[in-house]
């Protein structure tokens, strides 16, 4: 039987399948070119999931049309933080889109301790939840 | 009606009002030189006319009998600008394949304009009044079917439409760029609270995004309304932290009146819901409240479809699904169910297309393929979310995304609870499954042929989607569909 998770973030579009290698970016990146959609590079070391604004590795790159460029940067970023979570977006400026079309993890630190519940019994049987990651404890930088 | 008179509208006004009865297309409501106004709303009809009564007569008795016109004259309509007032039947086609050397009786497609001002400003139930109001019964047709509406932008723009739509939807749940999956809860009836809050947990936690109460989940002896989403915002938030990621539940909150249905998505949104559920049959003054309340309350509103098929599945009478999809959209719910082409409900795979445009596109050109009769422009209305349930499995992903493409809720109920090593078991496979499929799609792969071997790779090193391959993998559901299209040979799709 399947035991507990909690060792791994399933955000993204490909967290249950294994790491993708940077062929494999390559590919999703030239998938996202191709329908004319900018790629962000995004790293954090709070992965809550209301946790909406990752830090940007600069903006999304518009006028880059290569997917060698755009792996080069996720590899910069990895490098410079390889113990946060980093993912790649595509955002498309479509009228009635106006929003990221594909979000995927491409980054993630050695080990995710995952996240801790906490309930606040209320009025009747009515309780407040109250998610954090356990690696937020501790400061900014020096989480994981 | 059926005595021979004079078929010519009668234009002098003395003898048009004197009492009496009058053939319908005398009194005006036949006009095939009418030029429909970008205003207009235009309902076409599928009609199968009583013996000897003939198809322009039909048409014009439809479009009285759905706007100003009773069975005799009468001389008040003088006070009026009846004119106007008056629908206006303006063309006539025989429906291909039907009447004489076929196995189908004549019917006839009646193309019908009504004015704008016959309809109060966001209201379905107005609108539905006159157009599948007394009509439908009405003796002079033998059958009747309501196949398609062109809703005028001025019109559109009077109704809120989603509460929440796709975009903002998958920005809330920080879910992009794949179709989301859920799962109703099964067996729909009999569980107590608790152990239904267990299905709940293992779903979500083994990787659905949703999962979700049945149409008919409503407050029993065996689970009270209150308990059940007590245990199931525990089983939410459970998973939540297990995965670091955003889940939900629809609670359903449909019941007897909507003073408990407020209650209901009240308690819900005091729990932290992110989503709550109403089934069809409501009916549609309730739909539209629940969908301002839903926009009221940062709500997503999941739309149960439970009563269509008691109209819309035969081809001779009743409404297409098509039509319930439009007013859907006007009236603002977040998902509707609309067909998976494979799974075990009716669907033909051309149909099922012209619902999921119908919900999702900004603008939809006639396609009488997909059977859209008219261009429509969506002005803006927010996008609709299809939803997919109904006897598919991890074994068809390359076809339920070849389909349904990826703005899609993919429900598998038995395809996750009655995985052979469990509910969470079966939700990991269906996720790895989709999440391979999709990308591989990105990366080019032709899924509809190479789909199979896509799902064996991803099983040799995911046991689950092995165990669910092997036990359906060869699972489908041929059966020829009902509601096809009228305008070429189709074929219900095999899986």
């Amino acid at each position: 039987m399947m035991t507990n998770t909690g060792q791994r973030l399933t955000q993204g579009q490909f967290s249950f399948l294994p790491d993708l290698d940077n062929a494999q970016i390559s590919a999703q990146v030239d998938y996202a070119l191709g329908r004319g959609w900018a790629i962000g590079i995004e790293y954090t070391d709070d992965p809550h999931p209301r946790n909406t604004y990752w830090e940007m590795f600069g903006n999304p790159m518009f006028d880059l049309k290569d997917a060698a460029g755009i792996v080069a940067s996720i590899d910069e970023c990895r490098s410079t933080f390889p113990n946060h979570y980093v993912r790649v977006t595509a955002f498309d400026a479509t009228r009635g889109w106006e929003t990221p079309r594909m979000s995927y993890i491409v980054n993630r630190p050695k080990r995710e301790p995952g996240f801790g519940l906490a309930r606040t019994e209320g009025e009747g049987r009515s309780v407040r939840y109250r998610i954090s990651s356990y690696a937020t404890d501790k400061p900014e930088g020096e989480r994981y | 009606m059926n005595k021979p008179v004079e078929d010519a509208v009668v234009t002098d006004a003395n003898k048009r009002y004197s009492a009496g009865v009058l053939r319908y297309k005398q009194m005006g409501y036949w006009q095939p030189d009418y030029a429909p106004k970008d205003t207009d709303v235009i309902a076409l009809f599928r009609i199968t006319p009583q013996e000897g009564v003939d198809a322009e007569e039909c048409a014009a008795a439809v479009a009285g009998e759905s706007s100003t016109a009773t069975w005799t004259v009468v001389w008040t309509d003088r006070l009026t600008a009846c004119e106007l007032y008056r629908a206006k039947a303006y063309r006539v086609d025989p429906v291909p394949n039907t009447g004489a050397g076929t196995r189908t009786e004549a019917q006839f497609f009646a193309w019908i304009a009504y004015d704008l001002d016959l309809f109060e400003p966001g209201s379905i139930a107005n609108l539905t009044a006159s157009i599948i109001g007394n009509v439908f019964g009405f003796k002079a047709v033998k059958a009747l079917r309501l196949e398609d509406m062109r809703i005028p932008v001025a019109y559109l723009k009077t109704f809120q439409g989603p509460a929440t739509g796709i975009v903002v939807e998958r920005e809330r749940l920080d879910k992009f760029g794949r179709p989301l999956l859920g799962a109703t809860t099964k067996p729909k009836l009999g569980l107590s609270s608790r152990n239904y809050g267990r299905v709940v947990y293992e779903g979500l936690k083994g990787g659905l995004d949703f999962m979700k109460d049945d149409e008919n989940i409503n407050s029993q002896p065996f689970m009270h309304w209150r308990d059940r989403f007590l245990y199931c915002m525990e089983a939410v938030n459970r998973a939540t932290a297990a995965t670091g990621e955003i889940k939900g539940h629809y609670l359903n909150v449909t019941a007897a009146t909507m003073e408990d249905m407020y209650e209901r998505a009240e308690f819900a949104k005091s729990l932290g819901s992110c989503i709550v559920m109403i089934d069809l049959v409501i009916g549609y003054t309730a739909i539209q409240s629940m969908a301002k309340w839903a926009r009221r309350n940062d709500m997503i509103l999941h739309l149960h479809r439970a009563g269509n098929s008691t109209y819309s599945r035969q081809k001779n009478h009743g409404m297409n699904f098509r039509v319930i999809c439009k007013w859907m959209r006007m009236a603002g719910v977040d998902h509707i169910h609309a067909g998976t082409v494979v799974g075990k409900l009716e669907g033909d795979p051309l149909m099922i297309k012209g619902f999921y445009d119908t919900l999702r596109e900004p603008h939809t050109p006639q396609s009488l393929e997909h059977g859209l009769f008219f261009d429509q422009d969506w002005a803006s209305l927010l996008k609709v979310m299809p939803v997919a349930s109904g006897g598919i499995h991890a074994g068809q992903m390359h076809q339920l995304i070849h389909y349904l493409g990826e703005d899609v809720v993919l429900q598998f109920g038995g395809g996750t609870i009655g995985h052979p090593q469990g509910i969470q078991a079966g939700a990991t496979a269906n996720r790895v499954a989709l999440e391979a499929m999709i990308l591989a799609r990105n990366e080019g792969k032709d899924i509809w042929n190479e789909g199979p071997q896509i799902l064996q790779d991803a099983a040799r090193w995911c046991t689950p989607l092995k165990q669910a391959l092997d036990t359906w993998g060869e699972v489908s559901f041929n059966y020829e569909s009902t509601d096809t299209a009228d305008f070429v040979a189709t074929a219900t799709a095999t899986a």
